[in-house]
Order: C-alpha cells, then sequence, then structure tokens
C-alpha cells in the first residue's frame, strides 16, 4: 500500500524519513474486552502520523501500549529497528517519547515554568547530593541551562504570561498548550499526542495545529496523532490510521483514507455483520 | 523602604529564581540571620533556651523534614516520633562507643542511619497511598518505640531503661551534658537548622523537588515524563527521614539530655510534627518554621497570660491548647491548606500591589 522504502518527500517539501517505530500485530485484551485487535502499522521519521477511529476504537489504548502503561497481550513495538522489551513508562520516556493525554495530567499545585522544566527531567544529569549543594556542584548552573531552554518554548507557545501561574487556575485551553509544552521540553524523537484538541474553540483549535506543525517543521519531531476532527486530521496528517472495534480498517494517506469504502462505512454508522 | 518588584528588573535565570526575589526579602533575611547568629545568643538564658528557643530550632528541623514527605512528596507519614527516636538512639549509640569522635559528625550520621530506616519503612509506599500508607506508617512508629523498650542493646542495658547523654564538646565548649550553657545549646541547633533549611531549600528548588512535587500531584503524569515513582518516593522517605533522625538526635543529646522512648518519642510527637506542618503550610519551606515557632509558643503564651495573668488552673490552660490546636487543624485543612505560608504570601500579595490593586 505505501510504497515508499526509505522515505520521501512530501507535497509541502518536508523530507520523510525510513521507519523509526513500528507496530507488529498488536493486540491487547482487558479480560473478555479486546481494545486492539492484531494491528500493525509503523511511523516513519519526521512524519506526521493520524490516528482516527469512533469513540471506543481503541486509539488511546494503542497510545498507552507505545508508551508502556499497558502491556500488549499479543505483538511487538519496535523502535529505532529494535524489538523493545517489557518497559515501564519513565524507561520509555527515557526513549526520547513524550506524550500528552486526553484527559489533562498536568501538576496542578506547581507553576507553569515548574511543569514545563519538569519535562525536561530526563536531560538533567545531576543528582540528590548535587542539588542539595547546589551552587557549590553546578546544579544550579544546569539549572539555569535548562531554564533557557523553557523559555523558547515558553515563547514558542506564547504563554509568557502565565509563567507563574499555578497550572490549577488555568483555563482549559491554555492548560492544552502547557502539556504540549511539558512534552516539548523533553525534546523528544516522537511526540505523542491524545486529542490535542478536544473541547477547543476554532480559535484555539487554529493556534494547536499551528503549534503541531511548527513543531514537526522546525525540530523535526515525529508525531503521533489522535483527533477527531476529520478536518484538521486532514490538513495536518501525512499518513492515517483508521481504526474501528479495535481492528485496522484503513492506512494510508489522507486522500486514500477518505475514499476508503470501510472507512466510510465505519464513520457513516453502516451495521456491522 | 517601599516593598517594591517595580525598579527592581531581574537580568538572568538565576536572579528570577532567587529563594527572595524581592530585595526588601533578602535583607530581611539576612537580617534575621545576623539576628539570630549575633544578637540572641548575647541575651538567652536558660528560661528562654529551654521553653522557646531551642524546642522551636529542633521542631523546626523535624517540620522541615516532615514536610517534604508530606508537602512536597505527598506521601503520608504517622511516624515521625519513631523516626526522631531512631535518630537520638542512633546519636546515643554513636557517642557512647566513639567517644573521640565529634558529636557534630555523630549526629549527621544519626540522620544518616535514620534515613536508612526511614527508606525500609518506605518501601510499602510502592504500593499503597493515602490512608493506607499512613496506617503503616503508623505501625512503623509504634514498632520502633516497642523496638526501643524491649531490646536491652539500644539503651546500653542501663537499669532505668533511660538513655543519657554523654558530655561532649564542639571547639572545647560543652554542647551536651549536665555543663551546657543556654547559648551553646541554642547555637549548636540553630546551626543545624540553617544547615538543614539550605539543603531542604536546595533540593525542593531543583530537579528532586520537582519530582516530588510531580509524584505528588499526578503519579502517572509523573512517570510518562520519566519520573522514576520508586526512587522518587524512597529518595523523599531518605531525605525526611535524614532530617527528622538529626531532629531527633538533637532532641535528646541536647535539649532533654536523658530520654525515655515512650514518653519522648510517642505518638503524641508525631501528630505535633504534623499539626506543625499543617499549619505552617504544606509545601513550603517557610510554612515549617512558622509552624513550629506557633506551636512551640501557644503553649508558652498561654500559660503565660491565662495563668500567669489572669490566675486560670493550669489544667484549664492546656484544654484550652488542645481545643485551639484542633480547631485550627480542621480550619486549615479545610480552608487553606497552605497553611501560615500561603496567608503569609496573599498578605504579601497585596501589600506588593498596594495601594493600586489594578
Ligand atoms: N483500563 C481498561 N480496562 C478495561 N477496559 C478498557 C481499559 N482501557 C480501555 N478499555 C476499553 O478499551 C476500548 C478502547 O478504549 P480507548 O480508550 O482506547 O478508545 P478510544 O479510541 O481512545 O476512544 P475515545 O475516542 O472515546 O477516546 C473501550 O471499549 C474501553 O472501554
Ligand atoms: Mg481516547
Amino acid at each position: 500500500m505505501n510504497d515508499m522504502s526509505d522515505g520521501y518527500v512530501t507535497a509541502d517539501g518536508r523530507q520523510i524519513g525510513g521507519v523509526l517505530m513500528e507496530m507488529k500485530n498488536i493486540t491487547l485484551k482487558f479480560g473478555g474486552v479486546t481494545a486492539i485487535k492484531d494491528i500493525s502499522f509503523d511511523v516513519r521519521a519526521g512524519e506526521i502520523r493520524a490516528i482516527i477511529g469512533p469513540n471506543g476504537a481503541g486509539k488511546s489504548s494503542m497510545l498507552n501500549v507505545i508508551s508502556g502503561f499497558y502491556v500488549p497481550t499479543e505483538g511487538e513495538v519496535w523502535f529505532k529497528g529494535v524489538k523493545r522489551g517489557p518497559m515501564r513508562p519513565y524507561q520509555v520516556a527515557r526513549l526520547g517519547i513524550a506524550r500528552t493525554f486526553q484527559n489533562i495530567a498536568l501538576f496542578d499545585g506547581m507553576s507553569v515554568l515548574d511543569n514545563i522544566l519538569t519535562g525536561r527531567l530526563t536531560l538533567m544529569k545531576k543528582g540528590l547530593l548535587s542539588q542539595a549543594a547546589w551552587w557549590w556542584s553546578g546544579a544550579a548552573q544546569e539549572e539555569y541551562e535548562h531554564r533557557e531552554k523553557v523559555e523558547k518554548i515558553i515563547d514558542f507557545l506564547e504563554i509568557q504570561n502565565i509563567r507563574k501561574t499555578p497550572v490549577g487556575r488555568l483555563p482549559y485551553g491554555l492548560k492544552k498548550r502547557v502539556e504540549l509544552a511539558r512534552a516539548l521540553a523533553a525534546e523528544p524523537k516522537i511526540l505523542l499526542l491524545d486529542e490535542p484538541m478536544a473541547g477547543m474553540n476554532v480559535e484555539e483549535k487554529e493556534d494547536m495545529s499551528r503549534f503541531i506543525l511548527d513543531v514537526n517543521d522546525e525540530f523535526g519531531t515525529t508525531i503521533v496523532l489522535i483527533e477527531h476532527d476529520m478536518g484538521v486530521v486532514m490538513d495536518l496528517s501525512d499518513r492515517v490510521v483508521v481504526m474501528d472495534y479495535g481492528k485496522k480498517i484503513g492506512d494510508g494517506t489522507p486522500d486514500e483514507v477518505r475514499t476508503n469504502q470501510d472507512v466510510i462505512d465505519a464513520y457513516l454508522g453502516v451495521a456491522h455483520d | 523602604m517601599f516593598y517594591r518588584e517595580a525598579g527592581d528588573f531581574k537580568t538572568s535565570y538565576g536572579e528570577d529564581s532567587q529563594t527572595f526575589p524581592i530585595k526588601f526579602d533578602r535583607l530581611r533575611y539576612f537580617a534575621v540571620l545576623a539576628i539570630a547568629f549575633g544578637v540572641v545568643p548575647l541575651f538567652i538564658n536558660d528560661y528562654w533556651a529551654n521553653a522557646v528557643a531551642v524546642p522551636f530550632l529542633i521542631y523546626a528541623i523535624a517540620a522541615i523534614g516532615l514536610n517534604i514527605l508530606v508537602g512536597y512528596a505527598g506521601q503520608v507519614s504517622l511516624g515521625t516520633g519513631g523516626f526522631m527516636a531512631v535518630g537520638a538512639y542512633a546519636v546515643y549509640k554513636l557517642m557512647t562507643a566513639f567517644p573521640e569522635v565529634s558529636i557534630f559528625i555523630h549526629v549527621i550520621l544519626a540522620g544518616g542511619i535514620t534515613a536508612a530506616v526511614g527508606v525500609l519503612f518506605g518501601l510499602p509506599s510502592l504500593r499503597i497511598k493515602g490512608f493506607y500508607l499512613a496506617v503503616a506508617t503508623l505501625a512503623a512508629q509504634f514498632f520502633l518505640v516497642w523496638l526501643f523498650n524491649k531490646v536491652p542493646w539500644f539503651y546500653n542495658y542501663s537499669a532505668s531503661g533511660q538513655i543519657n547523654a554523654p558530655d561532649r564538646t564542639i571547639f572545647g565548649v560543652f554542647v551536651t551534658g549536665a555543663q551546657t550553657s543556654a547559648m551553646a545549646k541554642y547555637l549548636f541547633c540553630l546551626v543545624m537548622l540553617t544547615l538543614v533549611a539550605l539543603v531542604a531549600r536546595n533540593l525542593t528548588r531543583g530537579t528532586v523537588g520537582r519530582k516530588w512535587m510531580a509524584i505528588r500531584d499526578m503519579d502517572i503524569a509523573a512517570e510518562i515524563i520519566g519520573v522514576n515513582p520508586l526512587t522518587t518516593k524512597l529518595s523523599a522517605f531518605a531525605v525526611s527521614s535524614f532530617f527528622i533522625g538529626i531532629a531527633g538526635a538533637l532532641f535528646f543529646a541536647v535539649y532533654l539530655g536523658a530520654a525515655e522512648v515512650g514518653e519522648a518519642f510517642g505518638i503524641q510527637k508525631s501528630f505535633l510534627i504534623l499539626f506543625m506542618v499543617i499549619i505552617g503550610g504544606l509545601g513550603s519551606i517557610f510554612g515549617s518554621f512558622a509552624g513550629a515557632a506557633f506551636l512551640v509558643l501557644l503553649p508558652v503564651f498561654l500559660k503565660n497570660v491565662l495563668v500567669g495573668t489572669l490566675g486560670w488552673p493550669t489544667d484549664l490552660a492546656a484544654h484550652i491548647e488542645l481545643m485551639i490546636v484542633g480547631g485550627l487543624i480542621v480550619v486549615f485543612l479545610i480552608a487553606e491548606p497552605h497553611g501560615l505560608a500561603q496567608l503569609w504570601r496573599v498578605a504579601k500579595e497585596k501589600l506588593r500591589l498596594w495601594p493600586f490593586p489594578h
């Protein structure tokens, strides 16, 4: 279906590389419920890969498998050409995979700045004893260097004026943006976004779309995106996986997917037999 | 002098993340240090040292320790008294076994031993949270007190079952034992508190503190950005117990001089320190000071005013104290979980903009 052997150039001139991550025959069961049934797909370096499908299709479950929250009942996750063993989420984070959640998961008691700085955790090397000594051990120096990087992200996402605000006090749209900032702060190779625009108004959606495109363009970050708004998906993504009832029913460019009969049926609610 | 940010521009991130971002606060902080080290020692007498200053300094250390665990890392503990006992018995065993080594080293080592014990009792926190963890730490409290009572090795087989602090000096001045002056007790504890507060501040302002708070606020999100819940929770138990152990060592060796474990380090002590943290403010170093000061001064104040001035019976004053503390705990838990520290912050926030709030 996708014959792109070793990368390709998109219509808007972005270079897409080889396969960065590959899901092989993933099955995920919760007791009697099968959330994911034998799904395989790949993600190429530098692309924006969307996962779409009706409610309960298993999209979030797929991200949870990638980020190590769920261990697949069957199947393998390959990253950079190596099969990944069983991993805890914090180990996955250290591989360079960051994410946001469908229901925002920020640290409400901390300021915006601290939330984003926390995102750089995997990049900060000073241990407990160095931290205790602060000035004498270079921990302060490290902190300021990272603070500088975080300020760039704050500028990039246009949230300068809420830096010191406790996250719990922010409105929904801004929280989504801070969560994106925290994920970006990790300088991830792959960014997993679970419905980054859910519940936003048109203007906020446009902002968020712009940020996602800019992140991909400027930092070359590979993005896996779950989204319900078809307009957004068609605009943003290079390739789309379509899921329905835990199965993959389509995979290809937005145009290919749009004309796929199974996909049309799923979205129009044709009875399953 | 005006309390203002205006005209006080930050030109580096270092300046922006200072402990006291406003110049006036910084000055006041140095003034407090200067008075604490330079002025108070000149005037301190036995009454003020024993009734107010020394207990305040020691409780502040313990409160900082507990605040790191409860306020920063979000792990409940009712075992503070037991961990203070570990510090006390550790310092006692070290002092009697290695009399030639400095008491300062012994106090630090006692903290280290308590840290190890704290990590051990912190292990259940990897599986259980909240109420269940509180019960587990409560069990630690009772177990530790029982242990120090039951095993004579801990109190060097003394007939009374008590431990007594031998005389020890620093720079030739007695800091433990009967000959210790009020000033020496005060200064020794003040130095320890200053060190503890500095380390606590450094830990909480950087990566370690953010990891603790991340686990406290949302452990799932913390894990997804690379926080290892195991090492993070255990590091909170270790650091917290380290400070609490130091507090216990000082409480026994410098303040009490002789101790019986159930009496000095019973469950009441756990609650006392917890109340200091709640009233002072969860997740605030300054709050730990405020809470310790408040709960040390309250009984002294009530005793002087109610019993001394008004001539009320002592037990009535004690009951009133209990009622006030109980009431305040409820009020703070419901209305202001960030305690006195938050009230102080709000007051400063208002002052910063006064008289034109918009
Ligand atoms: N932890 C769990 N335990 C049991 N069942 C689960 C669990 N997580 C997900 N499921 C089930 O798996 C199926 C897929 O859920 P999932 O959240 O992945 O769907 P989704 O495609 O993200 O839907 P939505 O668009 O509503 O977010 C659902 O039937 C859900 O009930
Ligand atoms: Mg979902």
